[in-house]
């Protein structure tokens, strides 16, 4: 991918303003060439494309889908047919935004047939993908570098320690092994699993999967957000510690946001809650102000070796450490996105109006090499269309002349390939499964 | 689930054993076959499961530890459950159950009740059974529960550990039996991160193991509620108006509760009537006494509710007729009242005519009476108009707060609610539920004397009634496990 240019002299790590990145018409070329419909129906099809006599061949008409039009206007309970008449759709109403919801029980946009009559004929869900919404606003108030929207490599991270948490979480503790991640255009991620067993979850279990990942609980008025009672953490919870967390928080997270600078240890020291051993610290640090050295990891090894001794006063600090990492580490996802069937999520490859930014995926296994700044926009990718480049060969695919094609080759690779080989299991199994059973039966009933 | 009836006067219900499992005595109610009963066992041992139930409602609703509730539903079941074969318990629980779903199905707040109370009685009875038994219960339904070897407690002894440690509880043993379960099963441990998952599994300690298993219960039955509902209005009402609907139907108004007809405690002399009156009566017989006391005269109705209340309290048929007589000789001669009321009176107490005892009226009762004009009788919350109520109500001192939450509840139609939550205003503690006037006085005699002792009074004290289509649903939430 080509480095962004940075013209202007502007703190390390800040991307530039987001001037022409977005554009209907550019929206109207990209839908027009380089948006991957092929790839999105396969995915979602799950493997009922026609081809096997087993398959559902409903199933993709099932599905929910809304574009946000120009001007906020907001059509839901879309359905199609197939890729061709998904991509006719897309490609005549250039949606700003998409978004996936649900397949429900019959094609949403026949739901009124059914909705009346209290009968057993409820539109309702009846699949969908285990979904999970990392956004970076959530973790404001522990993130001094930007606010609101903006997101830079110095908070970057946190998504970083996102991924990786709860996509080990999700394949080592629930056995799942489809999940996509992606970049959500502008300042997080959301992840989908793809698994039949998560399509299959209620909501209740949806919940409780959400509320697994829940560690910071509270507000600002309660002070602490974080507290863990017993002498050990859950085993998930360890996992996460002795992995991830306390190697991002001290490498990364401390020093990018300065946490024990002069302006900011009060917050942290408010964590501890012993009264005696946050004046003393207090006072120490208040007096080593005028050293020139960065101040953070020598603070925090102080406070670190402080708490060691202090366990033995009392329960109270027992975990004291943890509880300040988790808190400015551990990941904070968005409760009710994960919660319900009929959630409406955004769908990948979609353009982020406000940064222009494709919704790309993310590789779990190398996140730490992802660059949100770097991402492609759309005003840089259809450059690279226009771009005549004799050296390229010239039966390659519009997309694969741009920055987009690692994104497509991945998505098909980590995510079709393997799903494909499942789904094409399932469908077989289930099929004789059904065969066993009508075989079984009688032909006459009487 | 069928309900296969036919036309002959004894009765066809679907119901039937849990097939396999001799040495399980537990179902899930989800099978039915035909086995035939007498109509009358069809309503006896409704009544009777009923009685349990009600019982585990009330023993919630006092508060009761689960230890407590679950011996309670054990020597409940013993009880009111027993058969004279015991061969037949069996068939007496399918049946019983069944005919209770179809009673419990026809409104949201009934099927909440009723789903409430059989998943606390399938609780207390599966934590009852021998673990043998209840592994073979658990292989009888299929449900996919499997204890792990011990090679494999091995391996995660120490993922196990940090688990229990992380609730403060002790480390598990190789004596701890643990069930592996796919991890959808148990949403609630998955959720407060209270048990070890590897690759989709959790691995769940032996105690859980039951509230995984009645977590089942309750989502079969909660399923086979509304299926019954939808058969019930479509089909079944209908075919069987001229004999199971009437018997259902009554089935979930039924006041099960202490008849009062024997005063509990001590008597009450006539000196203390009208201070009990005005501190411990219920609304319904204050409104009565006092009229009483202001005109020197009650109408009939008036008179046998208020005559049946004050004999429920403790008051004695000599000073019942000096009481009566003191007041409406007011307004007539004596030999007039010895005439016409005096009879009555020693009716009432069944010292006249067939000699019947007769029993103080429950809530229901006088709920569903209705006064005409010149009457003071039927209940006050029901029969006032919310003007005249709301005056009555801040004559007795009510804050404005308490009189909006009691016509609140008016509103809604929850009369005995709304009674309750005036009581709760008056004595500055919550009621236990009120169904029946003299229980009204019981309570209020207990706040008052801060007594401790419990008034066990003839039968079992029910919770909520359940009213039905000209009342709809009533019932005091109660916590569900």
């Amino acid at each position: 991918m080509e480095v962004e240019e940075n013209p202007q002299s502007l703190p390390q790590g800040h991307p530039r303003p987001q001037e022409n990145e977005f554009s209907p018409d550019f929206l109207k070329l990209y839908y027009g060439r380089l948006f991957p419909y092929a790839e999105m129906h396969k995915w979602l099809s799950y493997g009922n494309d026609g081809k096997h006599p087993g398959c559902d061949t409903s199933y993709f008409s099932r599905r929910e889908f809304s574009f946000t039009l120009e001007h906020d206007i907001y059509l839901r309970y879309l359905s199609f047919h197939d890729a061709a008449a998904m991509e006719a759709a897309i490609r005549e109403k250039c949606p700003h935004k998409i978004d996936i919801g649900a397949v429900y029980n019959v094609e949403p946009t026949k739901r009124t047939a059914y909705s009346s009559v209290g009968g057993d004929k409820v539109f309702s869900p009846v699949e969908r993908e285990l979904v999970f919404d990392v956004d970076m606003t959530d973790y404001d108030d522990i993130r001094s570098c930007c606010s609101g929207a903006d997101i830079c490599l110095l908070c970057w991270p946190l998504m970083t320690i996102a991924v990786k948490v709860v996509d080990t979480a999700l394949r080592d503790d629930f056995g799942f092994e489809h999940i996509l991640w992606v970049y959500s255009g502008r300042r997080g991620v959301h992840c989908w699993v793809c698994d039949s067993r998560a399509r299959r979850l209620t909501n209740e279990q949806r919940s409780s999967i959400a509320e697994y990942f829940r560690v910071c609980k509270g507000n600002e008025m309660n002070g602490k957000k974080v507290a863990f009672t017993g002498p050990a953490l859950h085993p998930c919870l360890l996992r996460a510690y002795t992995e991830v967390l306390k190697k991002y928080f001290e490498e990364k997270i401390l020093p990018n946001q300065n946490l024990l600078a002069e302006e900011n240890f009060m917050k942290v020291l408010e964590m501890v809650p012993d009264e005696n051993l946050r004046s003393q610290m207090r006072i120490k640090w208040q007096s080593s102000s005028s050293s020139n050295e960065e101040p953070n990891s020598k603070r925090w090894k102080q406070l670190k070796t402080f708490l060691e001794q202090g366990k033995s006063k009392g329960q109270a600090l027992r975990r004291c450490v943890e509880e300040i990492i988790f808190s400015y580490t551990y990941p904070r996802l968005d409760m009710e996105v994960s919660k319900h069937m009929n959630h409406l999520l955004k769908a990948p490859f979609c353009v982020h109006p406000k940064t222009g930014r494709v919704c790309i995926p993310i590789d779990p296994n190398n996140c730490e090499a992802f660059n949100p700044l770097e991402v492609p926009t759309l005003s840089k990718l259809l450059d690279e269309l226009n771009r005549v480049d004799t050296e390229l060969d010239p039966r390659l695919k519009d997309w694969e002349r741009t920055s987009l094609a690692n994104s497509i080759h991945f998505f098909r690779s980590s995510v079709l390939e393997p799903l494909a080989r499942t789904n094409k299991a399932e469908l077989e199994s289930s099929y004789r499964v059904k065969l066993q059973e009508m075989a079984s039966k009688p032909n006459l009933s009487w | 689930m069928e309900f296969k009836v036919s036309g002959i006067k004894r009765g066809s219900l679907g119901d039937g054993g849990d097939g396999a499992g001799v040495s399980s005595r537990l179902s899930f109610y989800q099978n039915s076959s035909d086995v035939d009963v007498s109509l009358e066992d069809f309503e006896q041992f409704a009544l009777d499961r009923l009685r349990v139930l009600k019982g585990i409602e009330e023993a919630r609703s006092r508060g009761r530890k689960q230890e407590e509730v679950d011996t309670l539903v054990i020597d409940l079941w013993r009880k009111y459950m027993r058969t004279p074969n015991a061969a037949d318990l069996a068939a007496k629980d399918m049946i019983s159950h069944f005919v209770l779903r179809l009673a419990y199905c026809r409104t949201e707040d009934l099927r909440r009740w009723f789903l409430g109370m059989e998943t606390a009685l399938f609780r207390a009875r599966f934590r009852a059974e021998p673990p043998d038994a209840q592994r073979k219960f658990m292989e009888d339904q299929k449900l996919p529960y499997k204890a792990i070897s011990a090679a494999e407690f091995a391996s995660v002894k120490e993922k196990l550990g940090q688990v229990a440690r992380s609730m403060n509880q002790p480390v598990p043993n190789v004596d701890h039996t643990f069930y592996k379960v796919p991890f959808e099963e148990v949403p609630e441990l998955v959720s407060a991160r209270r048990v070890y998952l590897q690759r989709g599994f959790a691995f769940v300690p032996r105690d859980q193991l039951a509230s995984i298993v009645v977590g089942q219960f309750r989502t079969r039955l909660t399923k086979a509620l509304a299926l019954t509902s939808r058969l019930w209005t479509t089909t079944i009402a209908v075919e069987e108006k001229d004999r199971l609907t009437p018997i259902v139907e009554a089935l979930s108004m039924r006041y099960l509760g202490a008849d009062y007809s024997q005063p509990s405690k001590g008597s009450v002399g006539l000196q203390d009537l009208d201070n009990l009156a005005k501190m411990s009566f219920p609304l319904c017989m204050r409104h009565l006494f006092f009229n009483l006391r202001h005109d020197h005269h009650l109408k009939f109705g008036g008179r046998q509710q208020l005559g049946l209340f004050l004999k429920g309290i403790g008051l004695k048929l000599e000073d019942a007729l000096s009481f009566w007589r003191s007041e409406f000789t007011m307004k007539m001669s004596v030999e007039k009242f010895d005439k016409e009321y005096a009879y009555s009176i020693r009716h009432n107490f069944g010292k006249e005519g067939k000699r019947v005892d007769y029993t103080p009226y429950s809530c229901m009762k006088i709920i569903t009476s209705t006064p005409g004009v010149g009457d003071h009788h039927g209940c006050p919350y029901r029969h006032f108009s919310q003007e005249n109520l709301r005056v009555v109500l801040e004559d007795q001192q009510l804050n404005p707060r308490a009189v909006e939450a009691v016509m609140d509840k008016v509103r809604n139609r929850h009369y005995q609610l709304a009674c309750g939550t005036a009581f709760e205003a008056i004595h500055g503690c919550p009621s236990d539920g009120i169904n029946h006037p003299n229980q009204y006085f019981e309570q209020s005699r207990r706040a008052l004397q801060g007594d401790e002792e419990e008034i066990p009074p003839k039968g079992l004290q029910s919770g909520a009634v359940q009213g039905v289509s000209s009342h709809p649903g009533e019932s005091t939430p109660l916590p569900v496990p």
